[in-house]
């Protein structure tokens, strides 16, 4: 295999040149919009791609170009573009892949330890950064890995978490100006959550935000007892930047253990909320909190989306999310002051937000011993997959899931590196649930339309300049809506559930569409 | 959490242990278990994760009975082991969040079943065979490769489903549906009407398979109606057809249908 591996190297290099991706080049990515250099193409967080080759005149002449077998089933990944090769990773491994064929370049191994646990999630990898000459890569067994752009080497790995404590890492790091930043997985396992920044250059911590504040930090009188140092707080989904700003906006997740809380009376800060971080040094500026106190297990891990608009005549720096929780919310970026919030999916646990966005709960909306029947269940409204927002629209693309649980409370206690859930629920069956890809109004969280699919669905969605929005379906459909109106345009089986995020560049000026779909990464095209 | 497919999940429950003791005298049938696995532990991870599908007392319900001394995916313990820890794909979830020793102590719970009496059918199986043939339950269903696969294949369907539950379906069939069972009617958008049992779906598309055994693959934007009758079925109740011994006899012979050993 590495012959192979090496032949067709050697028979492709001409035609396949490895790009520098200075940090520059990310910030600057609507000037290039045939590459897909960061996970949400952008650093705000809009999954849109500014290509508008593929319209709804022609979407319905889509052809596959070209398919990549992965190594293991149910692949996650968004793809990284740059100048004809695609990077992917999956668990514990990473592949440069020519783009026009799909056939590999260079593969990169990291064994996965015989003790290590996945707990409360799958063993996969969303994705790779980029950054320079390097590709990097967040591993399972919590190390932060550099690789060579041009040739898969390994440079530099950092020990992120100890796996044996329950941390690990499924998300796909985020490379800003010199740094790359990661979040952790383990809110299932009692960790205490981190936000981190290392050295693109060396992997040398450059710092890190607790999500559990310590003793003596604000925020810590939010949990009892010692409560805090088992809180959860995981922070396993990409968050997104603001260049002038400096600010990083990152989600975090449940409070540990998910469904009781007895032991941690109070808002459990910072979990279930979105943190605005310094970028030079880690500092918080501000948080909002969606869901105080959950037993819910509704993370607030959601790429979070920029935008600017006016609201009321002034113009506004804004940051947007549709939460687990099943409300949206519009918050100011420079201060996390609550602008808007609505449910934009079924919800059964508040009688809506006060003032200040915080959720009014109804009593007997939480877990009991014989269960309560809450929408929405513990996966959410929506979760880790991304929303997408275009500016030609100006809406809020996000793929619903209409599903209850019965949630139940259970005893529990905490050991080391094993799940510490405290209960459990019972998801209503197939015939009871359902999926919808909404188009909200951004600034409201209106729905402006909304599409309808068999199951709940755990695909991201990407929209583009060419007025199309693009999603899967966990019945293996990918397909095409219309931006404006939700109308489908065009669908494809791939016969494999999708749960990953669309992407789309281009291949020799030819705009391509690309997914992951169970075991293969098709590649669409005219 | 990043993502469950099980239906419950549920560790550091305090349900009573219950009096297991006698049950669990000699536990390790394979002889390969840890002196230290405890089948209590198990017996309550079981009744969190399992009994939805297997029954609360594992004699099968959705799943396969497992109070057998011989499981056909599991022939040993370490397969047991595996089974529980991974699943089998896409009916039975993986058991991720269970630990080691979980999947122990269950394995240890679910050896201990084989102790515990079968639902055994009353009747006559020979007889049975001859009312399967005489009531034409072969223009619906398939045993062993013979009949009609409209309704549900019924080889192997003794390891799926308890004497109980088979003769509660023949008496009442729309009583409880398989799972994924679905009884539907389209229209066309040129006005043709098709009815039969739903093969496949996704969210563009629904495959039907009508009574004659033929499969129409249909395109969900294409269609005047589709109409998902839930709780509905084509099988006739038996009850009053047959009597209570027959009954009884063609349950023996369907509780006798183990597939492929």
């Amino acid at each position: 295999m590495r012959l192979l591996c090496a032949v067709v190297l050697s028979a492709v290099i001409s035609a396949v040149s490895f790009g520098q991706v200075p940090f520059e080049r990310i910030v600057d990515a609507d000037k290039e919009p045939g590459n897909w250099l960061t996970y949400s193409r952008d650093l705000l967080g809009h999954r849109y791609s500014p290509l508008n080759e593929i319209t709804s005149e022609n979407v319905a002449n889509l052809k596959v170009k070209w398919a990549y077998q992965f190594p293991s089933p149910r692949n996650e990944v968004s793809p990284i573009v740059v100048d004809g090769v695609l990077y992917v990773s999956g668990p514990n491994w990473a592949a440069a892949l020519d783009a026009h064929t799909g056939r590999t370049l260079w593969t990169w191994n990291r064994a996965i330890p015989k003790d290590y646990r996945n707990i409360g999630f799958g063993r996969v990898s969303r994705g790779p950064a980029v950054l320079d000459d390097k590709l990097f890569v967040a591993t399972l067994d919590c190390y932060l890995v550099a690789l060579d752009l041009k040739s898969g080497a390994e440079l530099w790995n950092t020990k992120v978490g100890d796996y044996k404590l329950g941390y690990s890492m499924t998300m796909a790091p985020l490379a800003i100006a010199g740094k790359i930043v990661v979040g952790v997985s383990g809110g299932e396992a009692g960790i205490r959550g981190f936000v981190d920044a290392y050295d693109a250059k060396t992997g040398k911590q450059d710092w890190r935000f607790w999500t559990i504040p310590g003793p003596g930090e604000a925020g810590h009188d939010t949990w009892a007892g010692e409560s805090w140092k088992t809180g959860g707080g995981p922070t396993w989904v990409t968050g997104v930047y603001d260049p002038k700003l400096k600010l990083l906006y990152w989600g975090v997740g449940n409070p540990s253990p998910d469904w009781n809380g007895d032991a941690r009376k109070g808002d459990d800060l910072y979990s279930c909320s979105f943190v605005a971080l310094d970028s030079d040094t880690g500092k918080l500026r501000w948080h909002f909190q969606f869901t105080p106190h959950d037993t819910h297990d509704w993370d607030a891990a959601h790429t979070p989306v920029l935008f600017d608009a006016q609201i009321d005549g002034r113009d506004r720096r804004l940051i947007a999310s549709a939460n687990r929780n099943a409300f949206y919310y519009v918050l100011d970026r420079e201060t996390g002051e609550f602008i808007a919030g609505q449910p934009y999916a079924k919800q059964t646990w508040t009688s809506g937000l006060d003032s200040k966005g915080r959720p009014i709960v109804l009593p007997d909306s939480v877990p009991t011993e014989k269960g309560t029947l809450i929408w929405p269940n513990a996966n959410g409204a929506t979760v880790w997959f991304s929303p997408s927002y275009s500016p030609q629209t100006e809406m809020f693309y996000v793929a619903v899931r209409e599903i209850g649980s019965v949630y139940f409370k259970r005893d529990t206690e905490y050991k080391v590196g094993t799940f510490y859930a405290g209960g459990g629920e019972d998801e209503l069956p197939p015939d009871d649930s359902w999926g919808e890809i909404r188009g909200l109004d951004a600034k409201t969280g209106a729905t402006n339309w909304s599409f309808k699919l068999l199951s709940p669905p755990w695909a991201g969605v990407m929209s583009t300049a060419g007025g199309l929005v693009f999603s899967g379906s966990d019945e293996g459909n990918f397909y095409a809506l219309d931006a404006r109106t939700g109308k489908a345009l065009w669908d494809f089986q791939t016969g494999g559930p999708i749960a990953a995020n669309p992407i789309s560049f281009t291949v020799d000026g030819k705009q391509c569409v690309a997914i992951s779909a169970d075991r293969v990464l098709y590649v669409f095209g005219l | 959490m990043q993502r469950k497919n099980l239906m419950l999940l549920v560790l550091g429950g305090v349900l009573g242990s219950g009096s297991l003791t006698a049950v669990l005298t000699g536990q390790t049938t394979a002889g390969e278990m840890s002196a230290h696995v405890d089948a209590v532990a198990g017996k309550r991870l079981f009744e969190r994760h399992c009994a939805l599908c297997h029954g609360i007392d594992g004699k099968g319900g959705r799943g396969p009975a497992l109070n057998r001394s011989k499981l056909p995916r599991a022939p040993d313990d370490a397969a047991l082991k595996g089974v529980i820890a991974d699943g089998i794909p896409p009916n039975m979830p993986e058991g991720w969040y269970l630990n080691e020793e979980d999947v122990a102590n269950l394995a240890a719970f679910v050896r201990s079943l084989s102790k515990i009496p079968s639902d055994r059918a009353v009747g006559d199986g020979k007889r049975g065979a001859l009312i399967y043939a005489k009531s034409a339950c072969s223009s619906c269903h398939i045993v062993n490769g013979a009949g009609v696969g409209y309704g549900p294949d019924l080889t192997g369907i003794g390891d799926r489903r308890s004497a109980a539950f088979l003769l509660k379906t023949i008496s009442n069939p729309g009583a409880e549906l398989p799972e994924d069972f679905l009884f539907v009617k389209v229209t066309t958008s040129s006005g043709e009407t098709i009815e039969g049992i739903r093969a496949n779906e996704d969210s563009f598309t629904v495959q039907i398979k009508d009574a004659g055994g033929h499969f129409h693959s249909l395109r969900k934007q294409e269609l005047k109606e589709l109409r998902k009758l839930r709780g509905e079925t084509p099988m006739p109740s038996f009850e009053g057809i047959l009597s209570a011994a027959e009954l009884q006899d063609l349950v023996a012979f369907l509780a006798s249908q183990r597939g492929k050993q």
